[in-house]
């Protein structure tokens, strides 16, 4: 898909936030935010720059549903999964909305438009379902704002 | 056959605590522990035990399960025991009906999502949750699944809806144990166990929420990938038969245990033998032994199966030539064949032509029969053991400069120390469970500085950093070290009270103005030893100021043409900064095999009687020439290189040589065999037709530790008790054996025969006659557990540590240190230094380790070359090279890393089939003759495949092992 990042760019961002206290969690969202994901070559430079075990990375990375091992598309849109938003409608409009994409959850979309991922509570319980593109909440969607939003994104 | 009773084994529930003591109640009853106890370790003091699944005593308390919820009078909610610390008057209730309930409905939760086959599981009998679903009286699990779909779960491979995709298969890639996802409860006692005990930190948890898994490594990872060193103690701690040995799986739970020691290296493991009848289902670490508080690795824990391998001999054989087959006999008539053959060559070539090896693997009951048989028998003392090759320098060192052979301290010592050196040892690889306690220490913040050639892991690994690597040249230890010494009296860092009350004076004098000559200053040894200057400084002033300081040492000290000068360095540094005689202080020396330290003890030596006496003191002959009956000679004996050259020679005949392997293990293998080949009589007493078999006219089966009663003594001094599991296979103890080698060369001499009906009369002897054992007996062992020697009136419990008022020998002694290159240079034809050691999953030549499943691991010796040699010689990752010096040559593939300097290639020595020491020299220490193995000049060029020498050796090695069927 991508090209591997080069070794010293990585080391470069590894550097630049080695010396904070507990610098994984910086790092690893420096490194996403630089690349859109976690390079799989991070992982060895990483584990050498802090001197903690290829098995710590992982279980700190596995934890954090937002930290991915390639990268998404353009676009992320995140529907809310958690109770309020079932409780109006959040789960039929996840449905409908995957199935007008042919996407399963953490699917992209065939030309990398759009990323789908379930989400659980965007603090939005008030004005549910709720969704978020990248980083922008949406409150009170249906499937007409739905629409929409999908055609905003080339979805 | 007396099993030891297991005085306490109990889970405690958290660890335990040093402080003042804190008195609460609970349930009722009141308890007094130290402060910051848990609530759940003071109410199993007092016999309560609170219901638990996340918490065990081997490591800190994490507060997952939720189980082990209590009332405490006073505070709010129901806090889990294992986290809540004890406070004084507090008031604990661990029963009332609310805990019940929470307790009830959290095992209701757990089993919701574990299968119920008890009855089929591995673990049937010795499953926490099994215990706890018990205790907590769980009836019923209501949990059901939604209409239309399967309850969510991890056990069921398949479901009504199809694949379940939160099933992972079982993990067996490991030869050990297994890892079974489906029953694992996620307690994470195992990754906790991988970080706080074995240091590892290969085990986490992936995921969160009903997602998370044990996971060893990364996602790509299986256990055996992944950095798991398979020490045992994720399997120790799993609660359920998540992770399993397999033997149990193969044999089911044991039905009872015996306590013993480990036979592998000198740390000296206590073992529970847990058995079936007589056959043993697993190795499990022994909480209450003191030299490894419960912590294993993988050769103690798992590496037993050599004892019952094919390849293991039975039947004493015996051979006229050592080109004929080998013929199967009766023990009479190989003892009489043996025992006539000796004789003759007595009769023959002198009373001197003969004499005996004793084992550091056997016990020492065994290894003090051995000497007895060349000093009581054969009348003369040419006895040597193979500490010769290994730990002779130590006890020549230590002895001249405190006055005592062995190491100062225990190994709780570690505990309280803030600065360590570790100088030519490797401990994660060597002396796993020491390495284990020491990463812990390391952890908690004292400073480590590692002078080795070798980038070892302990320079750099998970949560562990050396504060300084010396990467010094091989052969420059002595430079090293007295370097070390003159930034310390030069910038007077030294400890001048300890050194004016506790040593001579006057020697210190002299020393000081030695070492403070310009010329061992750190800027002037750098061209020679390679290390920077300014590092070194650095590293002596942290070690003369960084408070407890402690030095470790091993066979990268002592296997060099000056072990003894840089044993007595290491010495002197310990005196100068004042580190001798307390807690977290002292010189340990980090000896190779199990019983090393006691078969020096035991008189192996062939001018030493037991207790390191000289046999040239009529007052020492005297008391055994009393306990013996016999007349002793005065004259020390030869050691194994003079056997060897006075063999080559044509005045040395006969050797009885228990449960060593000469021909591998001691260097310039060539001229090894050439003195074997020359002897008359060779007997070999092993488990195996090793390779010095090849050379033998008489082979007598030995008995492995876990077919006899004995004891061994572990590096520091600890004399701990070996016993008997298993009737012998070969039909003998080898305490046995060498008794009736003995009885049948009294018969030939009309002398009184031994008599001894079981080691604890042989322990008794030695106790009668040698002083610092004169406390031991098999009863107080019992009593105690174990021993650190001297044990005597003065230390009736031992002596953890030593020269804490005085040295022994009085004053300690400064001796200065001369650097004397070794002989062996490099030069156009062998530009590169050799340099040899071990890895974790093999031990020493390899008889054992490489009969189980360990090889795994470690299938074949390779030479480590660092890339910038390889490129030179168009080298590539695991190329075939030749490996070539002044005495020999073979060939091995090639492993490129950085670990080695440039100039540096390092190898081990565990195959036979590379016999890396066809290609060390025979220098050695000037004192005590050690070999030097640690410096070897060499060339290393491209290769096809086994060298000349290896092919003739194997088919040499073929030809020696025939064995023909028993004549019927």
């Amino acid at each position: 898909m991508t090209n591997s990042p080069p070794t010293d760019e990585i080391i470069a961002i590894i550097d630049a936030h080695k010396a904070l206290e507990g610098p994984l969690l910086p790092i690893l969202h420096a490194l996403q935010d630089t690349f859109d994901h976690i390079p799989q070559a991070a992982g060895p430079l990483i584990c050498d720059a802090l001197n903690i075990s290829r098995a710590e990375l992982h279980g700190v990375i596995s934890f954090y549903h937002d930290f991915r091992d390639a990268p998404a598309g353009r676009h992320v849109l995140k529907i809310c999964r958690a109770e309020a938003c079932q409780a109006v409608g959040g789960k039929a409009l996840a449905e409908e909305t995957l199935a007008k994409l042919g996407l399963d959850w953490h699917g992209t979309t065939p030309g990398g438009a759009v990323t789908i991922e379930p989400v659980y509570c965007l603090g939005l319980c008030a004005c549910a379902p709720a969704a978020m593109v990248d980083d922008r909440v949406i409150g009170r969607m249906d499937s007409a704002k739905m629409q929409t939003l999908l055609e905003k994104v080339g979805a | 056959m007396k099993d030891f009773i297991i005085p306490d084994d109990r889970d405690m529930g958290t660890p335990a605590r040093e402080g003042a003591p804190v008195t609460l109640t609970i349930d009722g009853f009141d308890v007094t522990v130290p402060e910051g106890t848990s609530v759940m370790r003071a109410a199993a003091e007092a016999g309560i035990s609170v219901p638990k699944l996340c918490a065990t005593d081997s490591v800190e308390a994490f507060g997952s399960c939720r189980l082990c919820v209590v009332e405490i009078e006073g505070r709010r909610g129901t806090p889990s025991s294992c986290t809540t610390p004890v406070a004084p008057g507090m008031v604990v209730h661990t029963g009332s009906s609310k805990v019940r309930k929470i307790r009830r409905g959290v095992m209701e939760l757990y089993i919701s999502d574990h299968p119920l086959d008890c009855l089929t599981c591995s673990a049937n009998g010795d499953c926490e949750l099994q215990d706890m679903a018990g205790a907590v009286g769980l009836r019923d699990v209501r949990y059901t699944a939604p209409e239309g779909a399967p309850l969510d779960n991890h056990f069921e491979a398949r479901d009504t809806s199809g694949e379940n995709h939160r099933y992972l298969p079982k993990d067996d890639s490991n030869p050990y144990f297994t890892y079974d996802p489906s029953k694992c409860i996620v307690c994470s006692r195992c990754v906790r166990a991988c970080e706080e005990v074995q240091g590892t930190f290969a085990l986490t948890i992936e995921g969160r929420g009903f997602d998370s898994r044990v996971s060893a490594g990364n996602i790509f990872d299986d256990f055996l990938s992944s950095d798991c060193v398979s020490c045992g103690a994720c399997v120790q701690a799993c609660p359920t038969a998540t992770l399993q040995e397999k033997s149990v799986i193969e044999l089911g739970t044991p039905e009872r245990s015996v306590v013993t020691t480990c036979a592998y290296c000198g740390v000296g493991c206590s073992f529970k033998a847990e058995m079936q009848g007589d056959t043993l289902v697993r190795m499990v670490p022994w909480k209450q032994g003191k030299a490894n508080r419960g912590h294993s690795c993988v050769k103690g824990r798992f590496a037993y199966g050599y004892a019952h391998h094919q390849d293991r001999i039975l039947n004493p054989m015996i051979r006229d030539r050592i080109t004929d087959p080998w013929r199967e006999v009766s023990w009479d008539e190989a003892l009489s064949f043996a025992a006539t053959r000796l004789r003759a060559l007595q009769e023959k070539h002198g009373q001197k032509s003969i004499g005996v090896i004793t084992s550091s693997r056997c016990t020492n009951e065994e290894t003090y029969l051995v000497q007895k048989l060349t000093r009581a028998v054969f009348m003369n003392n040419n006895t040597d053991t193979c500490a010769r090759v290994c730990h002779s320098p130590t006890g020549y060192g230590l002895g001249q400069t405190f006055g005592t052979s062995a190491g100062t301290q225990d190994f709780d010592s570690v505990e309280k120390t803030d600065v360590v050196i570790v100088i030519g040892a490797n401990p994660t690889d060597g002396h796993p469970v020491f390495a284990s306690r020491l990463k812990k220490r390391l952890r908690a913040g004292a400073k480590l500085i590692v002078i080795d050639p070798r980038r070892i892991d302990l320079v750099k690994s998970a949560h562990v950093e050396a504060a300084h690597h010396l990467p010094l040249r091989p052969g420059t230890n002595v430079a090293v070290v007295t370097a070390l010494a003159h930034v310390i009296v030069t910038e007077k860092l030294y400890d001048e009270e300890f050194i004016r009350t506790r040593c001579d004076w006057d020697e210190f004098q002299a020393y000081a103005e030695f070492v403070a000559d310009p010329r061992h200053s750190p800027e002037a040894t750098e061209e020679l030893t390679r290390v920077p200057a300014a590092d070194l400084r650095e590293a002596a002033r942290l070690f003369a100021t960084g408070g407890n300081g402690a030095i470790y040492y091993g066979l990268g000290v002592t296997e060099h043409s000056q072990g003894s000068t840089t044993v007595m360095g290491i010495a002197n540094l310990a005196m100068l900064t004042g580190n001798i005689g307390r807690p977290g202080v002292g010189v340990n020396p980090l000896r190779g095999q199990n019983n090393v330290q006691g078969s020096c003890d035991m008189g192996s030596f062939p001018h030493e009687l037991p207790g390191y006496r000289h046999v040239k003191l009529p007052e020492v002959r005297k008391i055994f020439e009393d306990a013996w009956g016999v007349t002793i000679d005065p004259e020390p004996g030869l050691r194994i290189p003079n056997m060897l050259d006075a063999a080559v020679d044509g005045t040395f005949k006969g050797l009885y040589c228990q449960g060593e392997d000469i021909l591998q293990s001691d260097p310039d293998t060539k001229h090894v065999a050439a003195g074997l080949a020359a002897m008359e009589c060779v007997i070999v007493h092993d488990l195996f037709l090793n390779e010095t078999a090849n050379y033998a006219h008489v082979f007598l089966p030995g008995s492995t530790f876990l077919e006899k009663d004995g004891t061994f003594t572990n590096a520091e001094r600890r004399i701990n008790r070996v016993r008997k599991v298993m009737a012998p296979l070969n039909g003998y103890a080898d305490w046995e054996i060498t008794q009736m080698l003995a009885n049948a060369m009294l018969k030939e001499s009309g002398g009184a025969n031994w008599t001894y009906t079981h080691p604890s009369q042989i322990m008794d002897e030695i106790a009668a006659t040698t002083p610092s054992f004169a406390g031991v007996t098999y009863g107080m062992l019992d009593e105690k557990g174990s021993v650190q020697w001297p044990c005597n009136e003065d230390h009736p419990d031992g002596t953890p540590l030593m020269h804490v008022d005085e040295f022994m020998r009085g004053k300690g002694r400064f001796i200065v240190t001369e650097y004397v290159a070794t002989d062996e240079k490099t030069g156009p034809r062998f530009p590169l230094l050799l340099t040899t050691g071990r890895v974790l999953s093999q031990y020493n030549v390899g008889a054992q380790t490489r009969r189980t499943a360990n090889s795994v691991w470690h299938g074949e010796d390779v030479l480590e070359i660092h890339p910038h040699d390889a490129e030179n010689r168009g080298l590539n990752e695991g190329d075939w090279v030749k490996l070539a010096s002044r005495s020999g040559e073979t060939a091995l593939r090639a492993h490129v890393t950085e670990r080695v300097a440039p100039g540096v290639v390092y190898t081990t020595f565990h195959h036979p089939d590379t016999q890396a020491n066809v290609v060390t020299t025979d220098f050695s220490d000037w004192a005590t003759n050690c070999p030097e193995y640690k410096v070897t000049a060499v060339q290393v060029s491209a290769s096809n495949g086994p060298s000349e020498w290896q092919e003739d050796y194997a088919a040499q090695a073929e030809m020696a092992r025939r064995i023909l069927p028993a004549a019927e």
